[in-house]
C-alpha cells in the first residue's frame, strides 16, 4: 500500500514540475492563438471594435489566397528563407572545418563567432543600413575611394540590392549557429574511423562524405531546429533597413502582416496572415525536430 | 631530398593559406560591429563628411552625453529610461523563466513519463510562433487586461519566450550529471529535494547561469512584440528606442552608433563569460537523447 503511494507521487512528481512551464505558454501563446484564429474568422478592424463578434467564415482567408501581393509576399519568404539557410549551412561547415584544422587560438575564434549570435536583430539591420547607406555608407564611400566606381550604389533602394543586402545581413548574423554547432561536432569526433578510413586508403572527398558529414548531420540539425525557433526574427532586419520598400519589393510574410495588422488595422485579415505564417515556422521547427530526433536515434543505435 | 624540401614548402604554403583566409572570415565578422563602434565616438558631421574623412580626427564622447540627455545638445528620444526599462525587463523575465525552466528542466533529465517526447515538442514548437504573428492577438488581451504599455506586460510575454529554450538547455546540463551521484545521497538519507539542492543544483550551476545569460540576451534583444506592446518611456526598451532614430526627420548616424554601443556591451561581455557552457548545453541537449 505504501510502495503503491510513493510510486503514484513519483509519477506526479514530473507533471506538478513542469506546470508552471505548461501554464506560462498555455496563457500567453496557447490562448492568444486561439482568440487569433477567432479574429480572422471575423472583419475585426481596430477602429470598429464590434467587428470582433461578426463571424464570416473563411473570408479572410479566401481574400489572402487571392491577393497577388500575399503570394509575393510568401514565396519572397520562402526564397529568402531557402537561399539564406542553405548559405549559412555551407559557410558554416567550411568555417568549422577551417577552424578545426587550426592548431592555435580555436577558443578565441570561437568566441568572435559567437558574438553575431548575440546582437539584436535590430542591431544587425542597422548596422548595415549604415554601412549600406548609399550616401554616407562605409561600402560606397571605400569603393568610391578606391575608384572602383565613381556613382553611388543604392544597396537599400534598388529592390534586389536590398534583397541582397537583407539577405545578406541574415547570413552574417546566423552563420556562426551553424559554425559552432558544427565545430563542437568535429570536436567531439572519434578519430579512430578517421584513421581506419586513411589507412582503407581512402582519399580525403570520401573521408568527409561517407564519415565526417554523416557524424556531423545531428549538429546540423541541432542548429536548424534552432535556427528555426527564430526564423521570423527577419522582421526586425526588414523593418530596421528597408521597411518593406522600395514600393513593397523587399515585404516579407511578416513585415506584410505588421502593415496590414498595425498600419491599415485590418486585424481580421492580418491574422489570417498570421496564422499562415505561424503554421509555416511550426512546421520548419517540427520538421527539423524530426530529422534531429532521427539523426539522435541513429547515432545511439551506432554507439 | 628535393621533394622533401618541396612538401615543407607546399605545407607552409597551406598553413598560411589556412592562416589568411582565417584572418579574412575574422575581419568580416568583426568589421562591422567595430565600425559602428568606432563611429559613435565620431562627431555626425564626421559620419556625413562627403569626401570622406577616413582617419577620425575627433574622438569624442559627445554621442554618449547626447543620448543620454547630459551635455549641451539633447536628442528627443529618452534614452536613460528605456535603458531601465530594459534592463528591469530583461532581469525580471530571466530571473522568473530560469525558475520555472530548472524545474522543467530537471523534471525532463531526471522522470520518466508519460508523452514526455510530446509535452518537450509541443513546448518547443510554441517558441516557434513568429513574434509578429503572436503580437496582435497578445496586444489584444493584453489591452483588455490592461497590461499594454506596461513592464510587466512584456516581462509576462517574455517569460513565455524563454521558457522552452531554458528547459532545452537546462535538461541538457541536468542529464552531464551522472543520476548516480543524487542516488548516493539518497540512500545516506537525504531527500530527494536535498539531494537536488546539495548535489546537482551546484553541478549544473554554470551551465544554469549559460541559460539564464541566453534569455537575459532574448529578452534585451526582442522587437517584434516590444514594438508593438509599448508605447511610452514607461515600457519602450531600448530596441524599439533605436527604431525611434529613424523616425526623425534628419537621421542621427551617431547618435544611433552610440544606443547601438549601448545595446552591444552587455552581449559582448556576457557571451565572453558564458561561451564555453553555452556551447555545451547547445550541444549536449540536443545530441544526447
Amino acid at each position: 500500500m505504501i510502495r503503491a503511494l510513493t510510486t503514484r507521487r513519483t509519477e506526479l512528481a514530473p507533471f506538478l514540475l513542469l506546470l508552471p512551464a505548461v501554464a506560462t505558454m498555455l496563457f500567453v501563446v496557447a490562448l492568444p492563438l486561439i482568440f487569433s484564429l477567432w479574429t480572422s474568422l471575423t472583419p475585426y478592424k481596430l477602429t470598429k471594435p464590434n467587428t470582433l463578434y461578426d463571424f464570416i467564415g473563411l473570408t479572410n482567408y479566401i481574400r489572402i489566397f487571392g491577393d497577388w501581393d500575399f503570394w509575393e509576399a510568401f514565396l519572397r519568404t520562402i526564397a529568402f528563407l531557402t537561399v539564406a539557410i542553405n548559405v549559412e549551412f555551407a559557410l558554416g561547415l567550411g568555417i568549422a572545418l577551417l577552424i578545426n584544422k587550426i592548431t592555435w587560438g580555436q577558443r578565441g575564434l570561437r568566441t568572435i563567432m559567437m558574438f553575431p549570435m548575440m546582437f539584436s536583430p535590430i542591431l544587425v539591420g542597422f548596422q548595415f543600413k549604415f554601412l549600406f547607406n548609399d550616401h554616407i555608407g562605409v561600402v560606397n564611400n571605400a569603393l568610391q575611394s578606391l575608384g572602383l566606381t565613381d556613382q553611388a550604389i543604392p544597396w537599400l533602394v534598388d529592390a534586389k540590392l536590398a534583397m541582397f543586402s537583407i539577405t545578406l545581413a541574415e547570413v552574417w548574423m546566423s552563420t556562426s549557429v551553424f559554425a559552432i554547432l558544427l565545430l563542437a561536432g568535429l570536436f567531439a569526433m572519434p578519430r579512430d574511423p578517421l584513421e581506419a578510413a586513411k589507412v582503407d586508403g581512402c582519399n580525403s572527398w570520401q573521408v568527409f562524405r561517407h564519415i565526417t558529414l554523416p557524424f556531423l548531420m545531428p549538429f546540423a540539425y541541432i542548429a536548424m531546429a534552432i535556427r528555426s525557433l527564430d526564423v521570423a526574427r527577419a522582421y526586425d532586419l526588414v523593418a530596421v533597413m528597408t521597411d518593406g520598400g522600395p514600393a513593397g519589393r523587399t515585404e516579407l510574410l511578416w513585415t506584410l502582416v505588421a502593415r496590414v495588422g498595425y498600419d491599415e488595422a485590418k486585424m481580421g485579415q492580418a491574422n489570417a496572415m498570421a496564422y499562415v505564417s505561424t503554421i509555416l515556422s511550426v512546421l520548419f521547427t517540427w520538421y527539423f525536430y524530426r530529422k534531429l530526433v532521427a539523426a539522435r536515434r541513429y547515432m545511439g543505435g551506432a554507439e | 631530398m628535393t621533394v622533401t624540401v618541396e612538401s615543407r614548402a607546399s605545407k607552409q604554403a597551406k598553413k598560411v593559406a589556412l592562416w589568411l583566409t582565417t584572418f579574412v572570415l575574422m575581419l568580416v565578422m568583426c568589421l562591422p560591429g567595430l565600425w559602428v563602434v568606432l563611429s559613435a565616438f565620431r562627431p555626425n558631421r564626421e559620419i556625413l563628411a562627403k569626401p570622406p574623412v577616413w582617419i577620425p580626427e575627433e574622438i569624442t564622447l559627445d554621442n554618449f552625453g547626447k543620448i543620454f540627455g547630459f551635455g549641451a545638445e539633447q536628442v528627443g528620444i529618452p534614452v536613460g529610461s528605456y535603458f531601465t526599462n530594459s534592463l528591469v525587463i530583461a532581469l525580471t523575465s530571466t530571473v522568473i523563466a530560469l525558475i520555472i525552466g530548472v524545474a522543467g528542466g530537471y523534471s525532463f533529465a531526471r522522470y520518466r513519463f508519460r508523452f514526455k517526447g510530446g509535452i518537450f515538442l509541443g513546448l518547443m514548437l510554441f517558441r516557434a510562433v513568429p513574434g509578429i504573428a503572436l503580437s496582435m492577438p497578445v496586444f489584444m488581451m493584453w489591452s483588455r487586461l490592461g497590461l499594454v504599455d506596461t513592464k510587466m506586460g512584456l516581462i509576462i510575454v517574455y517569460v513565455s519566450l524563454n521558457v522552452p529554450f531554458t528547459i532545452w538547455l537546462i535538461d541538457g546540463f541536468f542529464r552531464q550529471i551522472p543520476q548516480a551521484l543524487s542516488e548516493a545521497a539518497q540512500v545516506d538519507g537525504c531527500t530527494r529535494w536535498q539531494a537536488f539542492w546539495k548535489i546537482e543544483f551546484p553541478l549544473a550551476k554554470s551551465g544554469i547561469a549559460a541559460a539564464g545569460v541566453f534569455a537575459f540576451l532574448t529578452s534585451w534583444n526582442e522587437f517584434a512584440l516590444a514594438s508593438q506592446l509599448t508605447r511610452s518611456t514607461d515600457s519602450k526598451t531600448l530596441p524599439v528606442g533605436l527604431l525611434d532614430f529613424t523616425a526623425q526627420f534628419t537621421i542621427d548616424w551617431a547618435g544611433m552608433c552610440a544606443l547601438a554601443v549601448v545595446i552591444i556591451i552587455p552581449a559582448l561581455i556576457l557571451t565572453f563569460i558564458v561561451q564555453k557552457h553555452l556551447i555545451a548545453g547547445l550541444t549536449f541537449g540536443g545530441v544526447k537523447g
